[in-house]
């Protein structure tokens, strides 16, 4: 370790990131290189919606619920994609803003079940969109094929997070794609060869990252159907994965005594929220004694 | 990679299809897989389960991420389906020359897209880029060679002929109409042999080459940059930034993309100077690649262009013969191998980003800028991507000299520009005009319209209308922009009296919605927002008041325009809201329906 070079308390080397300052809503700020505008609002207390965006993905850049203005850009640009520059003035709530997230907010409202969307109803207050205006969204069978989770696909959205965590930004096990084009495209295996038949190997990513609740695990979606799902009476307990040596962190969620969901915090340093079949599925025996 | 297989095995020919192309190339790589899956289109009319099983496991793509590339690419089949496929343009420019006809004709005796009979069938196609020849189709018959044939002038009868397999005549006009000595860009096109490198020579073809290599890199990047090149595939991006900014990259190796994905709905010009005038490109290129150091260069040329894609092959597999490419361009310290991909049937392919996570093998859906391609292009290296165009008249730029192009056009329009005039005009056809022409004087040129003019289409389905009291718009990127129009790739669509305008924009509107790439949710939602409005427009039934709905379109071209990833949602509603301002769209504004074409359109 050349001399000199910055550690943390532990001892790790610590690289050192220039500030970057900018301009949102009238307030000056300096953040760190390789921030987005999304960061920089956040650190701000800015609320901005997002739901193709996770903390643990690669933006996928597509719902476009979180545009923001920079002055001198001919469009609106995607705060969680866009990195923060010197010297950029950003608008998070003017009103060419408020249109675009009022519409945007309309249409996916228009076109998918964003019924189990938390914050969604919320958001469609704060920007005055009326969910109904161009249409409601097309029922649709869930899809019920395998022991683990369920897919309602009225739900979906196609943010590409499942994508993302089934393939290179998590599980590399790529067995779910964006298929079709446009107003078809789904989310699909191969052929659409049913989920057990495909290479999912039943890691539960995909049910992590979704943000509409297309994707549920089959406790949750069980309870949610008896409309018994009460996360006032839940209790989250952390605890340490008992299958490999691994240690990733799991969450245990717990509803009348009974584990209801496993998730792993997105910020821990081994799973970065994502875990495998075990952990986040390997409890049910705990109820059978 | 730890890849699970599709569980079945290709047809001998399904494989050989395959194995043919990765026989190509030293190694089977990602960027493959749309070769392949047009190969074994091409070879047995749809991608079988089989066939995609090899095909993954060749090159080491995921299953799944394979159906989803599959799917992407209207030109692909991912179902059995009729060896022989008859495209038929369904589009606004084969429109004003009345392909409904012919495509009601052909739904009265068979539903798009069933089998037919002989094996075939027929589908609604987007714009084929034919249109100086509308109505056109093109026919695409699998086998072993698999036979694609770009089909104009059509009826009825002839369509239906062109079905059943028969061998018809096509009407074959020139696609240059004007007197030749004005040419500069298409010179040589109709007067040169287009397979022929010596007589690209005797006419003064390789001369810039020769002139870069001896005045070297420095000097070409500055005499684009002096020429004020303007981008000719739409957005008007200066051309000597673009090629001073990959040149200046620290990043290696660097490429040159030739973007010839031309699918602006009425745009047919790079078509002609490809299969005019092949050589030119493949100069052109190279000199690309010169100036900017790359040593691979890749031109994507629309899977609708048999004829252009042919001769580009041909013109790049001579010049290599003789040295004009490979390991020492005409002996000189250049290295460059050029390489043909085909798109499969995607007008977003045509947006520099899509087209390049196209040519990596993945779906042709646009990436966020920045970073842009100088810095982060293909496979993540600097890249140089122009349109076919672009590169012509940089070919010129270098043979002659900056000031003899900036001597034609305006000061911030320099030069020549190549535009494509269809619909009811007399002569349709590429034209090339210096930059300042008006509207009114470049459809005198072609003759004029043909039956009165009630508007024009500038720009393409992404660009905007202009009323017949506006054709006094100087053609250039200021006075357009000014007027809130654009030239877009050139597009020059005339409508005759008494066109129904709102039959023209929802034909549009089908168009965006069916091209969409669906990335996001503005494009994707939106497109068909509009579609489905526009629906409701013609049919007289609003959803609530007629207020609300242009309070609806108002909103839904605001978002589009804001908030899509790139050009296609941006522009995707800006034809219809220069239409709304133009012509009577909506039904209060309009005294009575407009009734449905009786007649056939002829006068």
């Amino acid at each position: 370790m050349a001399a000199g070079s910055p550690t943390d308390p532990t001892g790790r080397l610590v690289t050192l990131r220039r500030k970057v300052q900018l301009t949102i809503d009238g307030a000056t700020l300096s953040v760190s290189e390789g921030s987005t505008i999304l960061d920089a609002a956040k650190s701000l207390g800015i609320d901005t919606p997002t739901l193709c965006f996770a903390q643990n993905l690669t933006p996928a850049n597509a719902c476009r619920v979180c545009v923001v203005e920079l002055e001198g850009a001919r469009t609106l640009v995607p705060s969680c994609a866009r990195r923060v520059e010197p010297g950029m003035v950003v608008h998070t709530d003017s009103a060419r803003v408020r249109d675009a997230r009022r519409t945007v907010l309309e249409l996916l409202a228009s076109s998918v079940d964003m019924s189990a969307t938390p914050k969604f109803a919320e958001w469609c207050e704060r920007y005055g969109a009326r969910p109904t205006r161009f249409g409601t969204p097309t029922p649709r069978p869930v899809v019920d094929d395998n022991a683990l989770f369920v897919r309602d696909y009225a739900k979906c959205m196609l943010c590409y997070k499942c994508v993302e965590a089934c393939g290179d930004d998590a599980q590399h096990t790529f067995a779910i794609a964006v298929a079709g084009r446009g107003a078809h495209a789904t989310i699909a295996t191969e052929l659409d060869t049913p989920l057990p038949d495909s290479a999912c190997v039943f890691c539960g990513n995909c049910v992590g990252v979704c943000p509409t609740g297309a994707l549920q695990f089959r406790a949750e979606h069980e309870l949610r159907e008896a409309d018994a799902w009460d996360e006032s009476r839940q209790s989250q307990i952390d605890t340490i994965c008992p299958y490999c040596g691994v240690g990733c962190s799991l969450t245990l969620h717990v509803q009348d005594e009974r584990i209801v969901k496993v998730t792993s915090p997105v910020g821990s340093e081994v799973t970065h929220g994502h875990l495998c079949v075990k952990g986040r599925f390997g409890f049910e025996y705990l109820g059978k004694r | 990679m730890d890849l699970k297989s599709i569980d079945a095995l290709p047809t001998d020919d399904e494989r050989e299809a395959i194995e043919r192309v990765l026989a190509t190339q030293p190694e089977p790589t990602r960027d493959l897989l749309l070769p392949v899956l047009r190969a074994i289109q091409a070879r047995v009319g749809f991608v079988s389960k089989g066939a995609l099983a090899h095909a993954c496991d060749r090159l080491q793509v995921p299953p799944a991420e394979a159906w989803g590339i599959a799917t992407f690419y209207h030109l692909i089949a991912t179902r059995p389906a009729p060896r022989t496929v008859l495209h038929v343009c369904d589009d606004v420019a084969c429109r004003a020359r009345g392909s409904e006809r012919i495509t009601k004709a052909l739904a009265s005796r068979f539903a798009p897209e069933a089998a037919a009979h002989h094996d075939a069938c027929w589908k609604r196609s987007p714009c084929l880029g034919q249109c100086e020849r509308a109505p056109a189709a093109l026919r695409i018959r699998a086998g072993e060679p698999v036979e694609e044939r770009a089909l104009g002038g059509l009826d009825a009868v002839s369509a239906m002929d062109a079905l059943r397999g028969e061998t018809i005549a096509v009407p074959a006009p020139a696609s240059i109409q004007q007197p030749r000595d004005s040419l500069r860009l298409l010179a040589r096109v109709g007067v040169v042999d287009p397979e022929s490198l010596d007589d690209y020579r005797a006419h003064g073809g390789y001369a810039a080459l020769r002139r870069a290599h001896e005045l070297g890199a420095s000097w070409v990047l500055r005499e684009v940059s002096d020429a004020k090149l303007l981008g000719r595939g739409g957005a008007g991006f200066p051309a000597g930034r673009k090629w001073g900014a990959v040149a200046s990259q620290p990043a290696r190796p660097r490429y040159v993309v030739c973007n010839a994905d031309e699918s602006e709905p009425g745009t047919f010009k790079d078509r002609v100077l490809m299969e005019g005038d092949p050589f030119a490109i493949v100069e052109a290129i190279t000199l690309a690649a010169f100036a900017v150091s790359a040593e691979r260069a890749f031109v994507y040329v629309r899977g609708e262009y048999p004829l252009a894609a042919a001769r580009l092959e041909h013109a790049i597999a001579s010049a290599r013969r003789r040295g004009l490419l490979g390991e020492s361009v005409m002996g000189h310290a250049q290295r460059l191998e050029i390489e043909v991909r085909r798109g499969a049937g995607a007008y977003i392919c045509g947006e520099e980003t899509a087209l390049l996570e196209s040519l990596e093998g993945r779906r042709g859906e646009p990436r966020a800028k920045p970073p842009f391609p100088v810095e982060q292009g293909l496979f993540g290296k600097p890249t140089l991507v122009n349109n076919v165009e672009t590169l012509a008249a940089a070919l010129l730029i270098v043979r002659d000299g900056a000031p003899a192009f900036t001597a034609l056009g305006t000061p911030e329009s320099s030069g020549t520009r190549l535009f494509c005039l269809s619909g009811d005009v007399t002569r349709p056809g590429v034209y090339e005009v210096p930059m300042g022409l008006t509207l009114r004087a470049l459809i005198a040129l072609a003759g004029g319209a043909t039956h009165g003019l009630a508007g024009v289409l500038l720009g393409g389905a992404a660009g905007t209308f202009v009323g017949p009291d506006e054709l006094d718009l100087k053609l250039t990127f200021e006075d357009t922009r000014r007027a809130g129009a654009t030239l877009g790739s050139g597009v020059v669509i005339v409508f005759r009296e008494g066109t129904d305008f709102r039959a023209v924009v929802h034909g549009l509107a089908g168009f965006f919605r069916h091209e969409s790439c669906g990335q996001c949710v503005p494009c994707r939602v939106g497109t068909t927002k509009v579609d489905d409005l526009l629906a409701r427009v013609r049919a007289g039934t609003p959803d609530g008041t007629w207020d609300d709905e242009r309070d609806r379109l108002r909103e839904l071209g605001h978002v589009l325009r804001e908030a899509s990833i790139c050009g296609l949602g941006q522009a995707a509603a800006s034809a219809l809201e220069s239409a709304t301002q133009r012509f009577a769209i909506w039904p209060a504004a309009m005294p009575t329906p407009t009734p449905t074409p009786s007649n056939g359109g002829k006068a």
